[in-house]
């Protein structure tokens, strides 16, 4: 376990990106302290977590044992007080800048010294996450991917004024959580998203251009590349007003046309067609059938 | 559904040897122009024209959106100049016969191909929409966000990529990719599309 990281908190546990951060610090051996505003949500994790847990010990992937002990380390908060002794927080709470830098901003004054704040962002930067706080040098940015308790990339990225022991630190604990970190400057996206938003955003002005059907686009691209999942499989999976959402954090910094929502993005979602989640997107997930088909 | 080809200058989709090419018989409903060759034949059920960079239209001939005939585009993808994959692209025009469509479909699904549809636009799709991408990690590099191998790493764990966009496209060959890349960028003007330092030095040394 790494020196003087024994306690790790999350905060936004009760929502699905901090429940899975915190099954992988619990499962890690970390004393795990799960924070949310809602007792519910949390509640709610707890459930989840241990339904988790439950199914890994039936897949053969931990013992009861190892269950009954990742079990033991969580435990639940409402309280920013009960963080007081975390060596390491992670936050996963709502996109916001304001929102990041005002809970950042109490914990600094709760928090040891020694504390490291790390974020969750997948858009903002960690260096103004940082700024005006009391301890730039204390924060990084640790981006899981959906879901966290699968998934074992970690983007990490320093800010400007991030310590290089802070990040060494927040770098050897993801390692000892079993995560597989990498490295990357603090820019919009950091790779994936920097990646993935214009992308797709390629994708909907090329329907959007009668370049072909989406079913079309799908197979080519997982028959061309060998992808997984297409382009609109996985655009109506993450939601089109995620997209949006993306979309509109990443533009007004970058200024890339390719990061503008298309116009074909905005109408779905003002149509309620918002992907899996709303039972139609790309594809209608009622009829199986295939939009604009 | 029997295919005859009619000409074959050296083609991308089939290089030498491939079984495609084996299996062709004289005097078959469909023909198949191969490697830059084309050619009309209302007396076929379809006619496919292979299709590198340039646009159906280029062999056909266009009319104020109101062009097609039995002749239908196709292109076999290939990740620049790595080897074929199973996938063709079929290019039409919006008057395009949709029984020649259908037909240019069973020919080649009949032969083992994955099959698409797109229209007679630059790029068809897959390098309409990775050669942006490929531009942007190839700029990614340079400017230090980080290093090719991480980008690598993180498109395979993070999109389940089987291989990452900076090995691919160094794989395909970063001349080849300039050379896309400048078509693409010289029809739509759109930045995504202009070729990246790194696709540039190769295309130059290529050339030496």
């Amino acid at each position: 376990m790494t020196k003087n990281i024994q306690t790790v908190a999350v905060c936004g546990a009760g929502g699905t990106m901090g429940a899975g951060i915190a099954i992988v610090a619990a499962r890690a051996g970390y004393t795990t302290i799960a924070y949310d505003m809602q007792e519910d949500a949390l509640q709610h994790s707890y459930e989840q977590t241990e339904a988790f847990f439950n199914k890994s010990v039936e897949r053969g992937k931990m013992s009861e044992l190892e269950r009954d002990a990742a079990l033991a380390n969580l435990s639940s908060t409402t309280s920013l007080e009960g963080l007081a002794k975390a060596d390491l927080i992670i936050e996963a709470i709502f996109e916001s800048l304001d929102v990041k830098r005002d809970l950042f901003g109490k914990l600094d004054k709760i928090c040891p010294d020694h504390t490291i704040f790390a974020s969750n962002t997948s858009t903002l930067s960690i260096t103004e996450i940082a700024s005006g706080l009391g301890r730039q040098d204390k924060v990084v940015g640790i981006h899981f991917c959906l879901p966290a308790q699968l998934m074992k990339l970690i983007e990490m990225s320093p800010g400007e004024n991030t310590s290089e022991e802070t990040f060494q630190k927040a770098w050897a604990w993801a390692e000892e959580a079993g995560q597989t970190p990498v490295k990357t400057q603090d820019k919009p996206g950091f790779i994936l998203n920097a990646l993935l938003v214009p992308f797709n955003n390629d994708v909907i002005r090329a329907i959007e251009a009668g370049v072909a059907e989406p079913a079309d686009i799908d197979k080519a691209i997982k028959s061309g590349l060998g992808y997984r999942m297409g382009p609109c499989e996985l655009l109506d999976l993450i939601g089109l007003d995620t997209q949006i959402r993306l979309c509109e954090a990443f533009y007004p910094i970058t200024l890339d046309p390719r990061a503008s929502a298309p116009p074909l993005l905005r109408r779905m979602v003002a149509a309620g067609k918002l992907g899996r989640k709303s039972g139609c997107g790309f594809y209608d997930y009622h009829q199986d059938a295939m939009f604009g088909g | 559904m029997s295919y005859e080809i009619i000409s074959n200058t050296g083609s991308r989709s089939f290089p030498d040897g491939d079984t495609f090419l084996d299996n062709a018989q004289a005097g078959a409903d469909v023909a198949i122009y191969l490697g830059g060759a084309s050619g009309e034949d209302a007396s076929r059920k379809a006619v496919l024209i292979e299709l590198d960079l340039e646009c159906l239209g280029e062999h056909t001939g266009e009319n104020k959106g109101d062009e097609g005939s039995n002749c239908v585009g196709f292109a076999r993808y290939r990740n620049g100049n790595d080897d074929p994959s199973q996938l063709i692209e079929l290019v039409r025009q919006p008057k395009t016969n949709e029984e020649a469509i259908a037909t240019a479909v069973e020919v080649l699904e009949n032969a083992g191909f994955d099959v698409v549809v797109c229209s007679d636009q630059k790029g068809r799709i897959i390098d309409r929409l990775v050669r942006p991408k490929y531009n942007a990690a190839l700029r990614f590099l340079d400017e230090g966000l980080a290093t090719a191998d991480d980008m690598d790493l993180t498109c395979r764990l993070g999109l389940g990529y089987p291989v990452g966009p900076v090995e691919r496209v160094i794989r395909g060959d970063l001349a080849r990719h300039h050379d896309i890349s400048v078509n693409l960028f010289y029809e739509t003007g759109a930045a995504g599309y202009a070729p990246a330092r790194r696709a540039v030095v190769a295309k130059r040394r290529s050339a030496e």
